[in-house]
């Protein structure tokens, strides 16, 4: 087994001339369930769109040890336009795109097979047909979570997928993460820090820098020493273990 | 008075027939992409800056159409190149594109000799008058369309609905765009003479209003926009000739009434009829 399947050194990322991400250094390990947390305008978002090719990094390099098209991608929500004229069905297809060019002549069939079947094993059969606009902001989850695993990725990359969905769904989604970390990596970005880290397995803050912490307990000391400064706030019934604090921040949590 | 068959004994009646059939198809394809991707206004920048190329074309004495083409390919480019590129904002890009190609066409205008005999024709449509050539050109064009949004129709679609993701697959989305960016110039200056500057966004937008009534599948969409885009603009013609006024702003009002109708209709079926 390959030790690494992507590197990062030293990754610097500006947008109209301000720096973003400063000297960024990260490895995402085989099979890893990453979380990367860290303040609004931190640079969470942009750390995942350089690691996607989708921005130009200023300095330092990435590394990939897997093909690139063995790597899903799970935009923010809001990234699309929801009342564009396309179904479920063709959304999900349309993770396999890259190998689709220069397969013109060939018949959807096989992509369109392993589509459906993606859609069966999320529970959202029902829609399939439908146009995107129609749906709930979990059931827009689901199909791009099944979009992003159109291309069988071995690292999937998730912005957030957290947002706009219901408690019930989030529960499930984690459950379907643990899941599909048997076979493949997870790079998670979320700002639901206290339920993140019942899952994760280790976790990155990202504030312009990043600071890689190898488990998935953090205490708020080493956050504020990462320069990471996160309220800490956990809700609903989902099972989580609160990170790790002194008795003195209690009153931001609650453990179960 | 002349009944619709007998109209079709006439030459310039046929041609019109011709050219709002080959409208409708490359109109109605091309303008479902258009609305689908929210570029109208990018394609109403194309549009008059177009203008700049008939203006030129007057001055030399070329073909004005060939130097709409132009003008429109280049405009198209120039509206996405300064959007990425040179980091000015889309509205602004389109504005500046816009403009410029307005005032080079005035100008040159101004500077020919005599006056522009068919200037009102590229400004406002006049499809009894389309000639034999522009018929094959729009012809060409529409079978061009069908053939490339037939085998690329997934690559369309994939780009129109998610352009960054659909980078992240591997996809030449720069390619396309520009690919795509060239057809829509072609489908603007190629119509012109059945509308006009000035109407030509209504035949790309309004038959799709209509078509996403009834669907919200981009293929279906693309099909039910080529028949309503037939449908009105024929009916336009044959009002423009029975009543004696000009054919595009015919087209044009026949489509707004055939869009303002089903709309009325699904309006009362959704809100009136569900309530039993």
């Amino acid at each position: 087994m390959k030790s690494k399947l992507v590197e990062i050194k030293n990754l610097s990322v500006s947008y109209d001339q301000q720096r973003v991400l400063e000297q960024a250094t990260l490895d995402i390990e085989p099979l890893d369930f990453l979380g990367i947390i860290g303040p609004n305008g931190g640079g969470k978002t942009t750390l995942i769109k350089a690691l996607l090719g989708l921005v130009k990094p200023d300095a330092g390099s990435i590394k990939f040890h897997i093909p690139l098209k063995k790597v899903g991608y799970l935009p923010q929500i809001n990234q699309v336009d929801k009342r564009f004229p396309i179904t479920v069905l063709d959304v999900v297809q349309s993770g396999k795109a890259g190998t689709r060019f220069l397969n013109v002549f060939r018949k959807d069939q096989t992509d369109r097979l392993h589509a459906e079947k993606l859609i069966d094993e999320m529970g959202i059969s029902a829609i399939r047909h439908q146009a995107i606009g129609e749906l709930s902001g979990g059931q827009m989850q689901r199909v791009f979570l099944c979009r992003s695993l159109m291309n069988q990725p071995e690292l999937l990359i998730l912005d957030e997928p957290d947002t706009f969905v219901d408690n019930q769904f989030e529960s499930e989604l984690y459950e379907k993460l643990k899941e599909l970390n048997q076979r493949m990596a997870i790079l998670l970005v979320s700002h639901d820090v206290g339920t993140i880290s019942y899952y994760v397995k280790t976790i990155a803050c990202v504030n312009r820098q990043v600071h890689y912490h190898p488990s998935n307990v953090i205490s708020t000391e080493q956050l504020a020493s990462y320069n990471c400064p996160l309220q800490i706030i956990t809700h609903g019934h989902i099972p989580h273990t609160v990170l790790s604090m002194h008795e003195n921040h209690d009153h931001h949590g609650h453990h179960h | 008075m002349d009944t619709i068959i007998d109209l079709f004994s006439y030459d310039f009646f046929m041609n019109a027939f011709w050219a709002s059939f080959f409208a409708a198809i490359s109109c109605g394809i091309v303008g479902t992409y258009i609305v689908s991707r929210r570029i109208v206004f990018v394609s109403g920048g194309i549009t008059h800056a177009s203008f700049g190329g008939i203006g030129i074309g007057y001055f030399l004495g070329w073909s004005p159409l060939l130097g709409a083409a132009v003008f429109a390919i280049l405009s198209g480019w120039g509206i996405q190149l300064f959007t990425q590129k040179g980091k000015v904002r889309e509205d602004s890009s389109i504005a500046i594109w816009w403009s410029l190609g307005m005032a080079i066409g005035i100008i040159f205008i101004y500077l020919s000799p005599g006056y522009a005999p068919n200037l009102m024709s590229y400004l406002f449509g006049s499809v009894l008058t389309v000639s034999i050539t522009e018929l094959y050109l729009m012809g060409t064009l529409s079978l061009v369309l069908v053939l490339f949004f037939t085998l690329f129709y997934r690559l369309v679609l994939y780009v129109a609905f998610d352009e960054e993701f659909a980078k992240t697959t591997g996809l030449p989305v720069n390619l396309i765009n520009y690919l795509l960016i060239s057809l829509i110039a072609l489908t603007i200056v190629l119509n012109i003479r059945v509308v006009g500057i000035i109407l030509i966004l209504s035949l790309l937008t309004l038959p799709q209003a209509t078509a996403n009534l009834f669907t919200k599948d981009f293929k279906k969409m693309m099909v039910i926009s080529v028949l309503f885009a037939f449908v009105g603009s024929f009916a336009g013609l044959l009002f423009s000739f029975y009543v004696d006024i000009p054919s595009g702003a015919s087209i044009i009002f026949t489509l707004v009434l055939v869009f303002g109708l089903m709309k009325l209709a699904f309006y009362i079926r959704q809100n009136l009829l569900s309530r039993d």
